[in-house]
């Protein structure tokens, strides 16, 4: 017979799910709702004045051939931060994972910069970088390579990953670190003694066995990529040279949050919103099957 | 023990009574380092002065951040009374009327001593309305000036005392500097600012159409920054780019710092530098007026004002109105003016300030901070009153974008030009759009 769970209550389950709920309409739909609104409208910054202009906001944006552009660099950004900071992560987690003396000491070290605000994580990485006092354009330059990310894409570009990536690695790494710790050590001690070596067990059962961690940082980190980066952004190039670090988010930021161009931007934000949902459907529909629970 | 404890209660109640009978002003404002200090001595002074009044200055992150903050404060009720507002926002001020109250009117209001028209004409010009009322209260207004490192100079075998007047000198000296073996001979800062704007109005050529966009039709304003001078100027700074005389140090204020590490030898920025140069400079420096170019007919004229004003908020109690009154009227008082411009380098406000300064030799015994005021007090034209556009955030933000790509080689400086025009025309059309009522 088939084991089911039934609530005779009509207003329990309710009852129970509210608090959440509340939460998301307060702190999502509710947003969400204003941002779809805002974006039909041109409203002056203190909002005395509203005015309806349809898909006015829209259609700008898609007439303007620099905003059309920051999505192919959008996507270029995401998949280098979303790639490597998930690849570096795993090494590291790796490595960690193996280490027995002082093994909590490399572990907090890693879990700092999670700790630091974004803005002081571009900064910091400027610094580093500057081409005026930076301690790494420094040493580049004895190697014979010449820095300035205020005059080279690629190199702005370069910059603005390394601090996002360093920046989200400590996340990625707990999650790596506690899925190798829960696999169960019986099944890497059978390998050993079958022959496997150390890339043969990983290869075949660490990895699998950490798809669905894997999946999942996958899913966080492009969402982190597509929105939690404009401070880095900001503080590290302000989307220059030109507009080659100009990803989508940060337009929505400099537009609406600085230039308070409400409208605009708030449909920025829309097309936004519109993009991450394809994307996680993309990635539940398709990737997804790839992973064993 | 206990005995203790009470009295230390007793002195924290009293404590808590006097503020209480105080009336707060909250002051937010954008002011770091070495202009901060200069605030919150301005707040103390006016609190010192006085037991009805108390000015909070609060340090609200960069000019964008902190007028971004006080339009979310106001939008749920919680404004400041005062907000500090940078130049580029005062078209969006001006035009939110209900947000803001006339400061000619909180002046009337408290019976305050208040006399528009002994304030610097550019300046007062710039904050006042069609109509005559003044809006805002000149606080620090800066224009842009020239800084020149004299040790750098003789270095180069560059006469340290004549900076150099005119643009073709300029790049002259650059490429001397250069081949004395100076890694950065020229750099500057607030891209738009000084090399659009201000080098709009020193040679009279018009920036924008509806007199910069100060007339009363002033919304309807269009760019005209593609002009031959224009062009010709952007192309000859991406020559010096090319050839490392001058060097591209980013967006905003970024490239101060390199000027008073000694890495570059000239900087064009603002005169509110001043106090940052004077406190950290190590070597020998000069401030000289801007450069123009000989050729051009009616150059040089006088630069445009940037810097901030002080806006007061919608919505207080009229005894917080008058507080605020009282704290401008403070801050209007000749001494108090005089011994702000000599500190900071941004302009005196009043004319009285600037005879004062005059007088008491301090223009001879620091020779360079007249030049702001000499370029300010000129007549006044069209072309050369200041800019006031809708939207110039982000105005500003596609200048800096357009001229990085010529700085990279990517754009020539008409295609750059151009584009400025073009993107910048269809943010002020979308200004017009939502402002014309």
């Amino acid at each position: 017979m088939e084991k089911r769970v039934l609530f005779r209550s009509a207003w329990l389950p309710w009852a129970l799910i509210a608090p959440q709920l509340l939460i998301i309409i307060v702190f999502f739909f509710w947003p969400a709702w204003q941002a779809v609104l805002q974006s039909f409208q041109v409203e002056d910054a203190f909002g005395m004045s509203t005015e309806w202009v349809g898909l006015q906001n829209f259609q700008q944006l898609l007439d303007d051939p620099s905003y059309l552009n920051s999505f192919k660099r959008t996507a270029l950004f995401s998949i280098l931060v979303a790639g490597s900071g998930i690849a570096l992560a795993l090494v590291l987690a790796i490595f960690a994972d193996r280490i027995v003396r002082f093994a909590m000491v490399y572990k907090t070290l890693l879990i700092v910069p999670y700790a630091v605000a974004p803005v002081i994580a571009g900064v910091l990485w400027v610094f580093l970088f500057s081409p005026s006092i930076g301690v790494i354009t420094y040493y580049l330059g004895e190697l014979g390579y010449g820095w300035n990310h205020m005059m080279n894409d690629n190199q702005a570009m370069a910059l603005i990953v390394i601090a996002s990536v360093w920046k989200q690695i400590s996340y990625n790494f707990l999650f790596f670190l506690a899925g190798l710790q829960s696999i169960p050590k019986a099944l890497i001690e059978a390998a050993s003694i079958d022959g496997a070596g150390a890339w043969r067990r990983f290869w075949n059962i660490q990895l699998p066995l950490l798809s669905p961690t894997t999946f999942f940082l996958l899913v966080i980190n492009i969402v982190y990529a597509f929105f939690d980066t404009f401070g880095i952004i900001d503080a590290a190039t302000q989307g220059g040279p030109g507009q080659s670090t100009s990803i989508l988010v940060y337009k929505v930021y400099q537009d609406g949050f600085k230039a308070l161009d409400l409208g605009g931007s708030a449909a920025q934000s829309v097309i936004l919103m519109l993009i991450v949902v394809a994307l996680t459907v993309v990635q539940f529909r398709y990737v997804e099957k790839k992973v064993q629970y | 023990m206990q005995v203790k404890h009470l009295a230390l209660a007793a002195s924290l109640f009293a404590a808590s009574l006097a503020a209480q009978a105080q009336t707060e002003i909250q002051w937010w404002h954008s002011m770091t380092a070495v202009n901060n200090e200069w605030v919150n001595d301005l707040a103390k002074q006016f609190n010192e002065s006085q037991k009805d009044y108390k000015i909070v200055p609060t340090f609200k992150g960069s000019y964008d951040e902190s007028m971004t903050a006080a339009i979310a404060a106001f939008r749920s009720g919680n404004a400041p009374h005062v907000l500090q507002v940078f130049e580029v926002g005062t078209a969006t001020m001006m035009a939110s009327k209900g947000a803001t109250v006339p400061v000619a009117k909180v002046m009337k209001d408290a019976g305050a001593d208040f006399n528009p028209a002994g304030y610097i004409p550019a300046v007062a010009a710039y904050y006042t309305a069609p109509d005559g009322q003044m809006l805002s209260m000149p606080f620090n207004s800066s224009t842009t000036v020239f800084y020149i490192n004299k040790d750098a100079f003789k270095k180069a075998g560059l006469d340290a005392e004549k900076p150099p007047a005119t643009w073709p000198e300029v790049f002259d000296a650059a490429k001397k500097l250069k081949a004395s073996g100076h890694s950065c001979p020229m750099t500057l800062a607030w891209m738009g600012w000084t090399q659009l704007e201000s080098f709009s109005a020193w040679h009279n050529v018009e920036f924008a159409t509806e007199k910069n966009g100060l007339s009363p039709n002033g919304y309807k304003a269009r760019l005209k920054i593609n002009s031959p001078l224009h062009v010709k100027h952007i192309d000859n700074l991406a020559q010096a780019a090319k050839n490392g005389e001058f060097v591209y140090k980013g967006r905003g204020s970024a490239a101060q710092a390199s000027f008073t590490s000694g890495e570059c030898a000239m900087i064009q920025t603002s005169s509110g530098f001043y106090g940052d140069v004077a406190k950290n400079a190590k070597f020998a420096y000069a401030i000289a007026p801007l450069p123009y170019y000989p050729d051009v007919k009616g150059a040089p004229q006088n630069t445009v004002i940037g810097g901030a004003s002080l806006w007061v908020m919608a919505g207080k109690k009229a005894e917080e109105y008058t507080g605020v009154a009282k704290f401008f009227e403070f801050l209007s008082q000749t001494k108090v003016q005089a011994a702000s411009h000599q500190r900071t380098g941004y302009l005196p406000i009043t004319m009285a300030a600037y005879e004062l300064t005059d007088k008491s030799g301090f223009y001879q015994k620091h020779p360079g901070t007249d030049v702001a005021v000499n370029q300010m007090v000129r007549k006044v034209t069209d072309n050369s009153r200041g800019i006031r556009l809708g939207n110039y955030v982000q105005i500003r933000a596609i200048e800096d974008e357009e001229m990085e790509q010529v700085w990279a080689g990517k754009k020539t400086a008409k295609e750059a030009l151009d584009a400025m025009v073009s993107r910048g025309n269809e943010l002020l059309a979308r200004f017009e759009k939502s402002y014309k009522k």
